[in-house]
């Protein structure tokens, strides 16, 4: 970070001279350094995403060779009422996250980036959750909603909502912290200047919140988003271990779907076409944020100061 | 790496005066209630943890133990945990590795060469944060099998690192971007090649992100768990949350002895915050970027 502080300084003071249209590159790597970085990435992520695609029209088990039956898996998706059901519930889990995940993590970050000493000691514990995994959350909130043993002695993985709103708090309680950091760094890079000039102006501490804090966050917010968004996509450790999309099939979300369809019931053909149809949502939503937000475009949200 | 205290910038007086000009009533609730939001399931999971199995069904997680007992944690260690933990490190050392050999040079070439190829890549990975490791485990299941890899630690730690690869290089080129063209240029007129640029200005200039990308890929390493559980069967390449999930069928109901596993598995990650919090904080701010 120290070289952020250097950068935000320096191109204020003299005219950024990235803009020169001149090509009098100076000593420029050649473009090949990249090629191992882009192989590896392409051999484990980006293949077996186009095979992924092509086995979504075939039937194969596992074993032997994949035999193609054109629209088949994608038919069987469509007219699924289970893949409808784990669309619908996929979309609230991930909305519902992004509300909770948000809000808190918004304002525990912005309040973090205070310089209190009880500050630096709540957010110290705040961030404890984040250092245990997944499996390993899971597990712990899987103990405690245990009927017999837990906390609430009440069979609240039993009911669709309970098993729903459990998904919800864990994903929350496990991700929260790592966004109340991103929000809490962001918070801290906005120019003091500008709450300084805003009293002045006798703008209040809630007008000063929604008029400087949320715009000035506008790129973090996006950053967390898509990782909040394509994050509880994928969640998967926690339905796996804390309800087995149970009760009956009512948390069973597209990756959990995937999973049985491939490796419990070794239909990889129509597990594949759930595959495919996650990464053209998972992709589809995060271009879509991020051209919303003109996070590509290299920009800074120091512009016009 | 600031987090707390700030060495530089203004006068912390002017700064303390602007946050606590008058009491913030609402957020200091808020505080508080998260605090115990967090703190209620941590404090249940150790407290169970010291609990003796048939105290724990009958009580409350929530009420002290009577008599502490160290015997879950016995129990866990005695059930091949050591093995696992080695295996979570090499994972994660051989992921931090090969994600750093091949996101710094990628990263670079990103920031420094303009041309079509280099900004392809760059929105390759861009695209590649959104490519969730769900959508690939069939194929990569398929690829693994014909490397030969199913069932080794590789066949973990290949994937691990290229699913790493995409918010590394974004975080890379976040900071690479930020390094002022004058300094090449400046290099450049002492007829420095691109290597020395890379080594001697790029890198030192971009701890901030290089440490950001070592902390997140070593998470993600430590807290995989759809590759090993689909990659590796047996208990050689096992990793710690793998055996971590099996342990909920080999303790079945005793759950006093799954919860001191957890507690286990959060040790290693928790001594290295004790020890490098600002880094380890600082270090993921990072990941939001600017």
């Amino acid at each position: 970070m120290s070289a952020t502080k250097v950068s935000t300084t320096v191109p204020t003071k003299h005219p950024p001279a990235t803009a020169k249209p001149g090509k009098a590159h100076a000593g420029r790597p050649h473009a090949a350094w990249a090629l191992p970085g882009v192989l590896f990435f392409a051999f484990f992520a980006v293949v077996p995403m186009g095979v992924a695609f092509y086995l979504s029209f075939t039937t194969w088990d596992g074993l032997g060779d994949p035999q193609p039956v054109g629209l088949d898996n994608w038919q069987k998706l469509i007219n699924d009422d289970r893949m409808v059901q784990s669309l619908w519930l996929t979309v609230l889990l991930t909305a519902a996250s992004w509300v909770f995940q948000t809000v808190v993590a918004l304002l525990l970050g912005v309040w973090a980036a205070g310089h209190q000493r009880n500050r630096a000691v709540l957010s110290a514990i705040f961030f404890v959750p984040f250092l245990l995994s997944s499996t390993a959350i899971a597990l712990l909130f899987y103990a405690l909603l245990d009927p017999n043993f837990g906390i609430i002695q009440k069979n609240t993985l039993g009911s669709s909502s309970g098993a729903f709103l459990a998904i919800v708090f864990v994903g929350g309680w496990q991700f929260i912290p790592f966004h109340t950091l991103i929000y809490q760094g962001g918070a801290r890079q906005i120019p003091d200047v500008l709450y300084q000039a805003a009293a002045i102006d006798g703008a209040g501490r809630y007008r000063q919140f929604f008029s400087i804090t949320l715009p000035q966050l506008r790129h973090t917010i996006t950053t967390s988003t898509v990782l909040m968004v394509v994050g509880s996509l994928t969640y998967f450790e926690t339905v796996l271990i804390l309800t087995k999309g149970g009760p009956g099939t009512d948390t069973a979300i597209l990756p959990y779907l995937m999973y049985e369809a491939g490796f419990k019931s070794y239909d990889f053909g129509y597990a594949s076409a759930i595959a495919s149809f996650l990464v053209v949502a998972a992709t589809g939503l995060s271009l879509i944020l991020v051209r919303l937000t003109g996070f590509g475009g290299m920009r800074s949200t120091r512009e016009g100061m | 790496m600031k987090t707390e205290e700030r060495p530089t910038g203004p006068p912390p007086t002017r700064r303390r005066r602007h946050w606590t000009k008058r009491a913030n009533p609402v957020a200091g609730l808020g505080s508080v209630l998260w605090l115990a939001v967090v703190i209620v399931p941590i404090y249940a999971m150790l407290s169970a943890s010291l609990t003796s199995q048939d105290k724990a069904l009958t009580g409350n997680p929530l009420t002290p133990p009577t008599s502490p007992t160290l015997d879950n944690y016995n129990t866990v260690l005695n059930s091949g945990f050591g093995h696992l933990l080695s295996n979570t490190a090499i994972v994660a050392v051989a992921v931090v590795a090969i994600v750093l050999t091949l996101s710094v040079p990628l990263a670079y070439v990103a920031v420094r060469t303009r041309n079509r190829w280099s900004g392809m890549a760059f929105r390759l990975f861009l695209l590649g944060v959104a490519i969730p490791a769900q959508a690939v485990v069939v194929p990569l299941y398929l690829l693994i099998a014909k490397l030969d890899l199913y069932d080794s630690l590789l066949a973990v730690i290949l994937p691990t690192a290229a699913f790493a690869m995409p918010v590394s290089v974004l975080v890379l080129v976040g900071t690479l971007r930020d390094v002022s063209e004058e300094l090449y240029e400046a290099m450049a007129l002492d007829g420095a090649s691109p290597q020395r640029m890379l080594f001697q200005l790029a890198i030192p200039m971009a701890k901030g992100g290089i440490s950001t990308v070592v902390i997140y890929s070593a998470l993600q390493a430590w807290n995989g768990f759809l590759f090993p559980l689909i990659f590796t069967q047996s208990d050689g390449p096992r990793v710690l949350t793998l055996g971590l999930f099996n342990y909920v069928s080999q303790f079945g109901v005793n759950i006093p002895a799954l919860l001191a596993s957890v507690v286990l598995s959060g040790i290693p990650i928790f001594a290295v915050y004790l020890v490098a919090r600002r880094a380890l904080v600082g270090g993921l701010m990072g990941v939001g970027g600017k």
